[in-house]
């Protein structure tokens, strides 16, 4: 197997505050192939912007107790100083995020902006950086670019900014695109249009893609794995038949078991997860999700399950038995699916 | 003045001969666009709800999805009456409450309360929960001093919430307990109808879920009448026994969700409803998608004929561009309005073969 682009070894990520120290981040690990997809889904406060903010760089040394290693492309990102992680940034990895308004500067012209990160990065003319930039506008599907590029962010819809986000993120060909909830605050038909296009690119810039999520729909469609995070640790990791057909952990299953579908016919009753995520600073002893979890039995409150795979790929932190899980998704988990 | 007898689309079985306990007739709500310092002019309007009809039966939910934009929580307003409407009739209960001032309004706030979007920001962060809760029998007047704080504690164990925290703050509760506190606040009253707002799409789908639950207990138990709104098909499908569609400010569609699902009549709903992910990746590849080219227009101006025509797969011209088209019965309880409406999924399956 080639080496993976991305390789996170056990990242830890504690931030401390006055109230204590807030572990945000708890051990992660993950490993990314060159095209691939990832699709990270997580209730708020479960550490999946948090770990790949940290990948990005942009948490630093300075503002948390940064442990363990992030591997890019053989270098681990976590030794190297911030002039070289800068360089990184934007022509190896770049990050969408998810508001568009925000994250675009109000008073400079969208084209302008553009321009600005390619020059960051390549010493260019600003003639020839402005033709890219409407050249990359033109690829994310923004009708007449030239036009549009001389526009402010203001006269832009919610859609079409995300494009333009996404325009910038790509504009210097980066090997991996971070997109974190990148839809979460656009409507149904413009979610499938931003999700199509970052599959379109990922396809035509052979990039590697993350989406960090909340919603289990989203990434059905245009992820190849999956990584379920809890209270700043990996639940799950899997392929999307291991996790939509098999899945083997018990917050999977509540996350599967708490959306509404559209294809189904209407249900009795939704059953969610009962309780609240806990606090990431008096995280529960064991198994995080040992609280909220029906299945719990002896071991969950005092050790903490290890992430093991049985077969290699499909891996999940919880202590049920693997028969045990296969029948209880079947049995109780699959039936609306 | 009573309720007219004729009505956009024929009462739902259950609720034959039955008044609605909402009706709207032809409503519209347009803003005006003005420009200059001093001496303002009206140079346009925007036209935020423009004709819309829809009765909504006691004890039904009724949900309402849209794009952003198309007016439905303008429409939410409208029947709540927190807007002045422009044109049109609003019956609450078979009475005339389009004209009504707000004195005359007032009594009938009781029986009709809202659940905000952004339990952030709907909630006065000055306040205890406490406060928030009893705010509205202090209002009224329905409960004398002494018995509110017993009142509100009851409240808060009915949606979930620990009476002991009366006392505490907004800020100190996450987003799903501070929407139990909206909730809460909407209860107190003991409404008929409650306008649901986007109740949940600031929430995690497994508070979601909560929520949810919560909303369909109390309706039980209260006998409530939902109207339901979400940008969130999936989830107006779950709550709703029937689903209105806007578009651009008209209703396009309505249908029994399983109806609307099976067998869309309008281009707009089935685009609306390819466009919903899949949490099945088998189902999800099999779903053929309706790609909407463009994005809404501006309801400043909006298309002659449908609405709909400039980004419609199946205009046909110059009928679509200059005709605008009715709602028009097709299955049980479905009303549509387009010219040329989407075949069955049966017949679309048949043909293929």
């Amino acid at each position: 197997m080639a080496e993976p682009l991305l390789e996170v070894r056990d990242l830890k990520v504690h931030f401390p505050t006055e109230d204590g120290l807030v572990k945000a981040v708890d051990g992660v690990s993950l490993s990314l192939g060159q095209g691939e997809t990832l699709g990270v889904v997580g209730e708020s406060g479960s550490g999946k912007s948090v770990t790949f903010l940290s990948v990005m760089g942009l948490i630093t040394k300075k503002q948390a107790r940064i442990e363990g290693e992030i591997i890019f492309k053989g270098q681990n990102l976590l030794d190297l100083p911030p002039e070289e992680m800068r360089n990184i940034r934007g022509s190896g990895m770049s990050m969408v995020f998810q508001d568009p308004m925000t994250s675009l500067h109000p008073y400079y012209r969208v084209g302008d902006q553009v321009v600005e990160a390619i020059r960051a990065h390549q010493p260019i003319p600003k003639k020839e950086a402005f033709a890219q930039a409407v050249s990359m506008l033109k690829r994310v599907g923004i009708p007449r670019p030239e036009e549009r590029a001389r526009q402010f962010p203001h006269e832009f819809s919610g859609g079409m900014r995300q494009r333009a986000m996404i325009a910038m993120a790509l504009s210097l060909n980066p090997d991996l695109l971070i997109a974190d909830e990148p839809t979460t605050a656009l409507d149904v038909t413009v979610q499938a249009q931003i999700l199509d296009l970052i599959d379109r690119l990922r396809e035509e810039f052979n990039a590697s893609v993350v989406i960090i999520t909340h919603d289990l729909g989203v990434v059905a469609e245009h992820c190849d794995n999956i990584m379920v995070m809890y209270a700043g640790r990996v639940a799950e990791f899997g392929d999307r038949g291991d996790i939509y057909h098999g899945a083997h952990h018990p917050y999977t299953w509540g996350l599967l078991q708490s959306i509404t579908r559209v294809d189904q016919p209407k249900t009795e009753r939704l059953r969610p997860i009962k309780g609240l995520p806990p606090s990431l600073i008096f995280v529960p002893p064991g198994c995080p999700f040992h609280p909220r979890c029906p299945y719990r039995f002896a071991p969950c409150d005092v050790e903490i399950p290890p992430l093991l795979s049985p077969d290699g790929k499909h891996a999940s932190a919880c202590h049920l038995p693997l028969e045990d899980k296969e029948r209880i998704f079947q049995e109780e988990v699959e039936i609306r699916a | 003045m009573t309720a007219p007898d004729t009505t956009a689309s024929p009462a739902p079985p259950g609720h034959r001969g039955q008044t609605p306990l909402i009706q709207l007739v032809g409503v519209k709500k347009y803003f005006p666009i003005t420009r200059g310092i001093l001496i303002q002019r009206k140079i346009g309007q925007v036209h935020a709800v423009d004709g819309v009809d829809l009765e909504v039966y006691p004890g039904e939910t009724v949900g309402l999805v849209g794009e952003t934009g198309c007016g439905k929580s303008t429409l939410a307003r409208c029947i709540t009456r927190l807007f002045d409407i422009t044109e049109g009739q609003v019956f609450f209960d078979g009475q005339d409450i389009t004209k009504h001032n707000r004195r005359h309004m007032r009594p009938l706030r009781r029986e009709m309360q809202m659940i905000f979007q952004d339990p952030y920001a709907s909630l006065n962060p000055r306040k205890t929960v406490g406060t928030i809760i009893g705010d509205p029998f202090r209002v009224h007047g329905t409960v004398p001093r002494n018995r509110i704080k017993p009142e509100v504690q009851q409240l808060m164990e009915l949606v979930g919430l620990n009476p002991e925290h009366y006392n505490r703050y907004p800020h100190e509760f996450s987003g799903g307990q501070r929407q139990r506190i909206g909730v809460a606040r909407s209860l107190a009253l003991r409404p008929r109808l409650i306008v649901c707002d986007e109740p949940v799409s600031a929430l995690d789908v497994s508070i979601q879920a909560q929520i949810l639950n919560l909303l369909e207990d109390l309706q039980e138990e209260f006998n409530l009448t939902y109207v339901f709104i979400a940008h969130d098909l999936s989830v107006v499908k779950h709550m709703s026994d029937r689903v209105a569609v806007m578009y651009l400010g008209r209703i396009v569609e309505i249908a029994p969700g399983d109806t609307l699902y099976e067998n869309p009549k309008h281009p707009y709903t089935g685009a609306l409803l390819s466009a919903v992910p899949i949490p099945d990746p088998v189902l999800a590849a099999q779903k053929r998608r309706i790609v909407l080219e463009g994005d809404v227009p501006s309801p400043i101006d909006p298309p002659s004929g449908c609405r709909f025509h400039p980004r419609c797969p199946n205009a046909q011209f110059p009928k679509c561009k200059e005709d605008d088209p009715r709602l028009t019965p097709h299955h049980p309880g479905q009303v549509a309005a387009c010219h040329f409406p989407l075949e069955d999924r049966a017949v679309i399956e048949e043909l293929a073969k």
